[in-house]
């Protein structure tokens, strides 16, 4: 869907952000232009891949279509997804993302380990849209 | 110098869903709040528009709109937007032109017109846009940030869906007998429960509507208020509107993830808390000095995590709080006397002005069956997108 937000597929899948170089501070989505870091002299922003697996911070659901621009075919019926926040232990981030369709929120608990899997948003017959998915780690798709 | 400036007037268009303009509710809250202060509008020499996305280009330039509707009379207008810290960005514009010497008697307004159902970005296609994102990448509606939030509650601290009613059973009790609340009805918690589930674990009756409503304030400088015969007005002590401090660890709206700590180590004061806590060394008092609180429960869950980011109670002991009766009326602390956003709904950029209105009619001793016996010190508290702190100290 965005640019540059990850890349890769399969066990090679991975969301990518950026580090400082200087003060070690990780951005995700990623940022190319300055760090934000307000104590950091700044350095140069380098590409990096995220960690693959870490632990839930906190979930929910969408059990109501939401809104546009999230893009959703109104005449079918509406199937709630989870939404976990996930913290990653060495990059010390919290990032948000859906599940993998079929795992609700009775599948969750906080604390619980997750990995990152590639998924599809949306798609029509032209284009797919891909993006993130987090997964319970372990579990097969 | 003082750093006070005087409440002279409060006035609010009732909360619903009416179906008119922004620009009729602020301007009837504008009216009410000039009666209420006996000051006529071309004594108001500057006015303050707190503005609103969802009215095009008047709901942008919302001084302006105010004062063409309220007539053209030369005042300095200024427009603000700071999400949902709009009214209190609008109320420390005012508050700063007052204590500058800039103008003796402001005029603040805010209102808006929401549709009904999720809030969402306004048109087009923005991949530069945080807000636009969340909703195109995730369908992260706000619900499921407080649905995240009161999820982790419980798990960190063990709050329970029970705790969570009963914020809405106090919030709605006394709403039913505040006349500008939208709803007016007494709830029980099994009515909560069972409403229907909208973000795990949150049903539709822990989380707030989406509303129409206005509110409004006549600030003046101390001395203004003297010479129209107001010896003791309700003060405006100090208006917070800090932002977070770097890292940001905890996952806000709209982002779709936290700062990173690994480059330097987080405050250990989380933003919610940093807003009260500038907010209080400002107007040099503490939590314990207050008689009562205002705070933004777009969510039960959340309002529990106000008191302790207000430092009402200790980390992890809000539900405690909630369960001992001491954010009810009558208790240490009463929390949302005008009944929140539980009984209001979100007016965006009019309810950070409209807790100041409660506040100041507690502090005057005119909230009817709502009122905290001998108020003299409140706070309100909101915290608005992208990171905009808003509290208000006032005092009697």
């Amino acid at each position: 869907m965005v640019a540059g937000w990850f890349t890769g597929e399969g066990d090679g899948f991975r969301l990518l952000g950026t580090r400082c170089a200087a003060c070690r501070s990780v951005f995700f989505p990623r940022e190319d232009t300055y760090c934000r870091n307000p104590g950091c002299s700044g350095g140069d922003l380098e590409e990096v891949p995220l960690s693959r697996r870490g632990r839930v911070w906190s979930y929910t659901d969408s059990r109501y279509r939401p809104p546009s621009p999230y893009v959703t075919d109104p005449e079918l019926p509406w199937e709630p997804y989870a939404l976990i926040a996930v913290e990653l232990e060495s990059e010390r981030i919290v990032v948000l993302g859906q599940a993998v369709p079929g795992i609700t929120v009775a599948d969750l608990t906080v604390g619980m380990e997750v990995e990152v899997v590639p998924g599809v948003l949306d798609e029509d017959t032209g284009t797919t849209w891909t993006t993130w998915w987090w997964r319970p780690a372990g579990v097969a798709r | 110098m003082t750093a006070d400036v005087a409440v002279l007037g409060a006035g609010m268009h009732p909360w619903g869903k009416w179906g008119r303009g922004f620009v009729e509710y602020g301007v009837q809250a504008a009216r009410a709040a000039l009666a209420d202060a006996e000051v006529d509008w071309p004594e108001i020499g500057s006015i303050v528009g707190a503005d609103t996305v969802r009215g095009g280009y008047p709901g942008y330039v919302a001084g302006a709109t105010f004062a063409k509707a309220l007539g053209w009379q030369g005042a300095k207008v200024t427009s603000v937007y700071a999400a949902c810290a709009s009214g209190a960005q609008a109320i420390d514009t005012a508050r700063a032109q007052i204590l500058a010497g800039m103008a003796d008697v402001v005029l603040v307004v805010g209102a808006d017109a929401a549709p009904k159902g999720f809030f969402r970005p306004v048109g087009g296609d923005r991949q530069d846009d945080p807000d636009w994102l969340r909703f195109r990448v995730l369908g992260a509606t706000n619900p499921a940030y407080f649905g995240l939030y009161a999820r982790r509650r419980m798990a960190v601290h063990g709050d329970t869906l029970e705790d969570f009613a009963q914020v809405k059973v106090k919030n709605a009790a006394v709403g039913a007998l505040n006349p500008n609340a939208r709803y007016r009805k007494r709830v029980t918690a099994e009515e909560v429960a069972a409403s229907a589930v909208v973000c795990d674990p949150l049903r539709l009756l822990d989380i707030c509507a989406t509303s129409d409503g206005g509110a409004a304030l006549v600030l003046s400088s101390m001395e203004f208020a003297r010479r129209r015969g107001v010896a003791d007005p309700v003060r405006i002590r100090a208006v917070s509107t800090v932002t977070p401090r770097y890292p940001h660890t905890v996952l806000d709206l709209p982002d779709i993830a936290t700062d990173s700590a690994a480059g330097a180590e987080p405050a250990g004061e989380p933003f919610r808390a940093s807003i009260a806590r500038a907010a209080y060394e400002e107007a040099g008092i503490g939590p314990e000095d207050l008689s009562l609180a205002e705070v933004y429960d777009l969510s039960t869950a959340l309002e529990l995590q106000w008191y302790e980011d207000l430092g009402l109670c200790g980390g992890g002991e809000a539900a405690k709080l909630l369960r001992e009766g001491a954010t009810s009326p009558g208790g240490r602390i009463p929390v949302n006397m005008s009944g929140g956003l539980a009984s209001f709904g979100e007016a965006v950029p009019a309810q950070a002005i409209a807790q100041v209105c409660e506040v100041t009619r507690q502090l005057r001793g005119q909230a009817g069956d709502r009122q905290v016996v001998g108020a003299r010190v409140a706070l309100t508290a909101n915290q608005g997108l992208f990171g905009h702190g808003s509290a208000v100290v006032a005092v009697r």
